[in-house]
């Protein structure tokens, strides 16, 4: 049995009257993929946001319930949310490279965290592009605006800057929706190395993409988890109708 | 059948012509049409110029008459009853005062106050208002900015007719607008960008600092810089706040008394004699180089960061 990264107990989420996530629990593995699938707007993001907090900064959210992450309640008030997302990192739908060059969007994490040395920096910035399999496309110009990257490339890049602050979890929110084929393979096979480091929680829509990356799928529909087990399991032999619907195609 | 086809072709004869018909109606149409197009054209073309033509007629007069007394003795000599005698440095010097003062108090508070309204408050009634009347008080004319000044600062703060006091006075004129400019320029740093520092785990001001200044910076600079180029053409709340118009010194220190480019103008001109009024030409000269600077930096700094 592998350990557990995340667990997550009771979690209810409202946007003021809208009841977004309801009585969700479930424990995500350490070192797997886990995928989030549902039709739009049963709460996949939401319940992404929950994990790192991001759902903070928008006015007129509540939370009630539990998330741990390694063992610490993350909404406690001992937790710094900063550090919360230190450990937490995050990718997104859209590639959001800042408008600086592509060295300063890796190095912008591990500067806020307070990393001057260059040589240190030097070296955890290969580490990172490396690690987002973009090094070799950009170590010859990576003085470049970021923005003058392809859509794949940018995606990778911040994927890569995610990675410089050295997080535990990645989380992935829909990350190959705005990508050609050959980008989203690109990324799947990242995924599926990056995995040995780190706990991952993506979002998507893609059935295939579900079934070919992932260890365990949670299924959500209407802010209920309906189902939850492992991919293979419930893409073969889902226990609930609305599952075997919604994965055959049948609505949403 | 012979008789089927000439009544086929009378028909289609029949319908040529009435398609003619119906080709030279509409193309009337279409003629008058044009007429009206060109009618405007020559109507719009003609208002643009009114602007132009006056424009140019101006600085035309003006340069006539102030060019022969652009010399360096006119950024030399202080003000003198004696127009061969008579300079612009005092009113040089004053201004330079004036926007030295202004330029950081206003940058610093319009866009501290920016940054505040769009990144801290919250979006409630109490910042609605607070923005309603910022927008406002952009638009309340110069000289009530001017009797504020002569109050607060010049009566009440004691500070008398100095520098500090029409700076102050020329900053509260100039604060709205910057944070205005400001504000719009924030506002429109996308937020995917924000997340992303956030969820890096970037504190509000490391954000701030890194994210959403870098990419405001341009439109707040463009904002502070014609804002300030209106404080140095303004001349109503400095006669207020009681500048002088006879300076035979420039400015030692933030308390002495000062006057500005537009004021000696305005002081000139009422003079009687026609030297004088070349002595104001020449000084409009000055301020005008001044201010078109002062544009051209703004739509420089504009275009070269445009995203
Ligand atoms: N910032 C917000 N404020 C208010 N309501 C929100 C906000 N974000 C999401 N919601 C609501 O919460 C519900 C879940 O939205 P969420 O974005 O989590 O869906 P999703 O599963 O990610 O959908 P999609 O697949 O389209 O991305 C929706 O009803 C949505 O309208
Ligand atoms: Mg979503």
């Amino acid at each position: 049995m592998s350990q557990q990264a995340i667990s997550v107990d009771n979690l209810n989420l409202y946007y003021g009257q809208n009841h977004a996530l309801k009585n969700i629990s479930m424990d995500i593995d350490k070192n797997s993929v886990t995928a989030l699938i549902g039709p739009s707007g049963c709460g996949k993001s939401t319940f992404l946001r929950t994990l790192n907090r991001m759902n903070d900064m928008i006015p007129g959210v509540k939370i009630e319930g539990q998330i741990n992450i390694h063992n610490q309640n993350i909404y406690s008030d001992q937790v710094h949310v900063e550090m919360l997302r230190k450990n937490v990192g995050m990718v997104f739908q859209a590639p959001n490279p800042f408008p600086k060059s592509i060295y300063d969007n890796v190095a912008y994490g591990p500067r806020i965290h307070g990393l001057r040395d260059k040589k240190k920096l030097d070296e955890l910035i290969e580490k990172s592009l490396r690690g987002a399999a973009i090094w070799d496309e950009v170590k010859d110009r990576l003085k470049d605006k970021a923005t003058g990257l392809s859509g794949g490339q940018q995606q990778r890049l911040c994927i890569a800057r995610a990675l410089a602050v050295e997080p535990e979890v990645l989380l992935m929110d829909e990350p190959t929706s705005a990508l050609d084929p050959i980008s989203t393979a690109k990324i799947e096979e990242l995924i599926q190395e990056l995995k040995t480091s780190y706990t991952i929680v993506i979002v998507t829509h893609n059935m295939q993409q579900a079934a070919r990356i992932s260890d365990k799928t949670a299924f959500f529909l209407s802010g209920d988890l309906i189902e939850y087990n492992k991919t293979e399991q419930l893409f073969s032999t889902p226990k609930h109708k609305q599952t075997e619907d919604y994965i055959t195609g049948r609505f949403g | 059948m012979s008789a089927e086809k000439t009544l086929s072709k009378e028909h289609t004869n029949q319908q040529t012509s009435s398609s003619l018909r119906n080709h030279s109606h509409s193309s009337s149409q279409v003629q008058r049409r044009r007429g009206w197009n060109y009618l405007f054209h020559a109507l719009f073309l003609l208002a643009t110029l009114v602007g132009i033509i006056v424009l140019a007629f101006l600085l035309f007069d003006i340069v006539k008459r102030g060019w022969s007394w652009l010399t360096p003795d006119f950024f030399e000599n202080f003000a003198s009853r004696l127009p061969s005698r008579s300079g612009f440095k005092a009113a040089i010097w004053g201004s330079l005062w004036m926007i030295g003062v202004t330029a950081p108090l206003t940058f610093i508070l319009g866009v501290s106050t920016a940054i505040y309204l769009e990144e801290y408050s919250k979006k409630n009634w109490l910042s609605r208002f607070i923005q309603l009347n910022i927008s406002n008080l952009a638009g309340v004319p110069s000289i009530v900015y001017g009797i504020l000044g002569l109050t607060l600062f010049v009566r009440i703060l004691g500070l008398g007719s100095s520098v500090l006091a029409g700076s102050l006075t020329m900053t509260l004129l100039v604060l709205p607008i910057v944070i205005v400019a400001s504000r719009e320029s924030i506002a429109s740093v996308p937020s995917i960008l924000k997340q992303a520092s956030y969820a890096m785990g970037a504190s509000r001001w490391q954000t701030i600092r890194h994210v959403v200044l870098p990419y405001a910076l341009p439109g707040v600079l463009t904002g502070t810089i014609l804002a300030l180029s209106r404080a140095i053409g303004e001349t109503a709340p400095l006669i207020m706040v009681g500048a002088v118009t006879f300076v035979a010194f420039t400015p030692e220190n933030l308390f002495s008394p000062f006057t500005v480019m537009p004021i000696q103008i305005y002081q000139w001109i009422g003079l009687p004699r026609i030297e004088f009024q070349q002595l104001a030409a020449a000084g409009i000269i000055v301020l005008l180089i001044v201010l078109l600077t002062m544009n051209a930096i703004a739509i420089l700094l504009r275009n070269k960061f445009q995203r």
